[in-house]
């Protein structure tokens, strides 16, 4: 049985290393993402572009504006004269959101109940200006949200006299916010999700397809040996790929990896077997490799979707969590972010483990039964 | 040859009333096979007759929808695996890996057979030297011409020793010199104990069996050794030469007795039924005193005359 195994594990590992396309792949892949990811997914937004109405056009609502460039979020592209044509430029998509300024709104400033001590909750109180967004974008609209209680001191010459948060934030593990540091790690997740499923998806095809497996049935290998043998191989690639954008994630753009080398390397193998005996299931079922690859890219879109890589899993509906609770990459989005990024070991996410192993598990059992050594 | 292969066993196939629907599409019907151990048994037919699919049904590749085979001695049903070891096919298309060498696709065959270590290297090196291609070791499978390619995939099939041989359609993609070759080889197989299956839609190649069956749309229209079939053919073969035999061709086509004309170079072949008393003044007359002859018949006209709209009585 060893024999045959290895034979198999052999004769791919040489057919891998003489495809030079998908050897450069399995290399390419990785760099190419983890450079796009890492320097274009950023979920705070920075540099919006907005236009201005200014009513006012005292030295008050010039202070307003230069106060709100300092903060970067937004950059002032154009103003309008009137409410109207701004509309239309966000109509047209010329700015993203637009701040209008009455023309008494130095005097809604000198009023508001922040800045001026006698008069709290006067009749007066009236918001000194009125942002009107997009709100179409909700990454966009929250960052402009966020303004709303922008501090004014400065430019209404006086310290604001209710600044008291109720809460005080400490952020752990990721204090200056960067993106790139929740997103690394996730890639590492989303990549082998991607390769591991479609190499050995495609594997047992091309066997089909090429004619190999109407010799290779007639042979005694047994359907087990057949499957051990051709993903193998992906296991060493899978490993290779995790090393590759974990140290450029670490040296390229400062990802911490504060977790043991030997969790990262536990979880990382649990993940790819489960993936590898999905890509497994998917092969027994598609008849061509563009079918399996079809299949593959059905489990991918909600892999990078559902699994909490983009978006919180907690935001999500429930429906949504229990398909995202499904998918072997959801757990190990979660280990490998822990474990990276937080230091986890691999007992203290034993939950997680044991979904990989029992998926693994029942993959192989129900490729094996649906891998039948005849044809048609 | 391995020590069960009892010699009690006379038929290295016996197959009784073997059928394959695929829907409504019979691709096979009633097949009724024996075949001889240590004999070449031929299938003749044209393309899509179901020689594949009964040489698929026999290997186990394809489950059976009806009726009992027995190969080697051991109900196919259930033994499967265990024939795997003692039987080799080669497919009809070359199913071997382009991107290995000619040495490593043979290790890798070996290794699956269980071959290892010395035993594997004399084994491979005793067939690179058997199907001359020391030469072509290196080099890639996918390089390789028709006749390299067929050798190796032979040499593939036969590396565990086979007790039987499926051959599907083996010399489709070679020229004649190498087709004669490797029927030399296929001979050397058989003298040395192998019973070899062949398909093929060549006259010459069919010939060549010691026993053949003509396969037509999944039925198995007649059987026996070539000489049989040819002695038993329902017909008598006259050979026209003239000239406008075209024309002439038409006009005996029509007749209700001839059961086909076919013109061959300067000649007209022309098949008629036997219980005809005296075909040679028949055709005579029908042909305006062209000259005729009786001749000898051949696989092609047996061929002609069970299958198509012919084979009636």
């Amino acid at each position: 049985m060893w024999i045959r195994i290895y034979a198999i594990f052999i004769k791919e590992l040489k057919q891998l290393s003489r495809d030079r396309m998908t050897f450069g792949m399995i290399i390419m892949i990785p760099l190419v993402q983890l450079m796009l990811f890492g320097y274009a997914i950023n979920t705070d937004a920075r540099h919006i572009h907005v236009g201005l109405v200014d009513l006012s056009q005292t030295s008050e609502s010039r202070a307003v504006e230069q106060a709100l460039v300092a903060t970067q979020s937004v950059d002032f592209i154009a103003r309008y004269r009137s409410i109207k044509e701004a509309e239309v430029a966000i109509t047209k998509g010329e700015i993203r959101a637009v701040l209008y300024l009455p023309a008494d709104m130095t005097r809604r400033l000198f009023n508001h109940p922040l800045y001026d001590h006698k008069q709290t909750d006067s009749p007066l109180t009236l918001p000194i200006g009125q942002w009107i967004v997009d709100g179409s974008d909700t990454v966009i609209a929250s960052t402009i949200r966020a303004l709303r209680n922008m501090p004014l001191d400065e430019v209404a010459n006086h310290t604001a006299t209710r600044t008291a948060p109720s809460f005080e934030v400490v952020q752990y593990f990721n204090p200056e916010q960067r993106t790139v540091v929740n997103i690394v790690p996730g890639l590492v997740a989303v990549i082998l999700t991607m390769t591991m499923i479609l190499f050995t998806s495609s594997a047992i095809v091309r066997e089909s397809e090429h004619g190999n497996m109407e010799f290779l049935i007639t042979t005694p290998v047994r359907s087990i040996e057949l499957m051990i043998g051709k993903i193998a191989p992906y296991v060493l690639v899978g490993l290779l790929q995790v090393a590759i954008i974990l140290c450029v994630g670490h040296w390229m753009f400062s990802v911490p990896i504060k977790g043991s080398i030997l969790s990262l390397l536990g979880s990382s193998i649990l993940f790819i077997f489960a993936s590898l005996t999905l890509g497994l299931v998917l092969s027994t079922i598609a008849k061509t490799q563009l079918q399996s690859m079809q299949m593959t890219i059905f489990i991918l879109l909600p892999s990078i979707l559902l699994s909490g890589f983009m978006f919180p899993y907690d935001a999500m509906p429930v429906a949504a969590q229990w398909i995202a609770e499904a998918l072997p990459v959801t757990h190990f989005m979660r280990m490998i972010r822990a474990i990276a990024l937080r230091d986890a070991s691999l007992l203290l996410l034993g939950k997680d483990a044991l979904w990989l192993g029992l998926f693994t598990i029942g993959g192989i059992i129900i490729a094996s039964l649906r891998f039948k050594k005849t044809l048609g | 040859m391995t020590s069960y292969a009892s010699e009690q066993v006379e038929y290295a196939i016996e197959a009784k009333g073997l059928s394959k629907h695929f829907g409504n599409n019979i691709a096979v019907n009633k097949l009724d096979l024996k075949i001889p151990k240590g004999s070449i048994y031929g299938f003749l037919g044209p393309n899509g007759c179901g020689k594949s699919t009964s040489i698929r049904l026999l290997t186990g590749l394809l489950e059976a929808s009806e009726g009992d085979v027995t190969i080697l001695g051991k109900p196919l049903l259930g033994h499967e695996e265990a024939l795997k070891k003692r039987i080799g096919y080669m497919t009809q298309k070359f199913s071997l890996y382009d991107d290995l060498t000619v040495q490593e696709n043979l290790n890798f065959v070996g290794a699956i057979y269980g071959f290892a270590g010395k035993r594997k290297k004399a084994r491979l090196e005793e067939l690179l030297a058997l199907y001359d291609l020391e030469k072509q070791a290196k080099q890639f499978a996918g390089s390789m011409s028709g006749g390299q390619k067929q050798r190796l995939a032979l040499a593939c099939a036969t590396l565990h020793s086979p007790e039987l041989l499926f051959l599907d359609e083996p010399t489709s993609a070679v020229d004649p010199e190498n087709r004669r070759e490797f029927w030399e080889r296929l001979f050397d197989l058989c003298a040395a104990g192998t019973t070899i299956l062949v398909s093929t839609h060549y006259m010459d190649e069919a010939e060549r069996c010691h026993a053949l069956a003509i396969m037509e749309e999944g039925n198995k229209r007649a059987d026996g050794s070539p000489q049989a079939l040819m002695d038993a053919m329902p017909a008598t073969v006259v050979e026209v030469s003239g000239n406008k035999l075209r024309r002439l061709k038409q006009t005996l086509t029509q007749h209700p007795e001839i059961l086909s004309a076919a013109q061959i170079g300067a000649h007209l072949r022309v098949l008629v039924k036997k219980k005809v008393q005296d075909p040679l003044s028949l055709i005579s007359t029908l042909s305006d005193g062209r000259e005729t002859v009786l001749a000898r018949p051949s696989l092609e006209d047996v061929f002609v005359t069970c299958t198509g709209d012919r084979y009636v009585d």
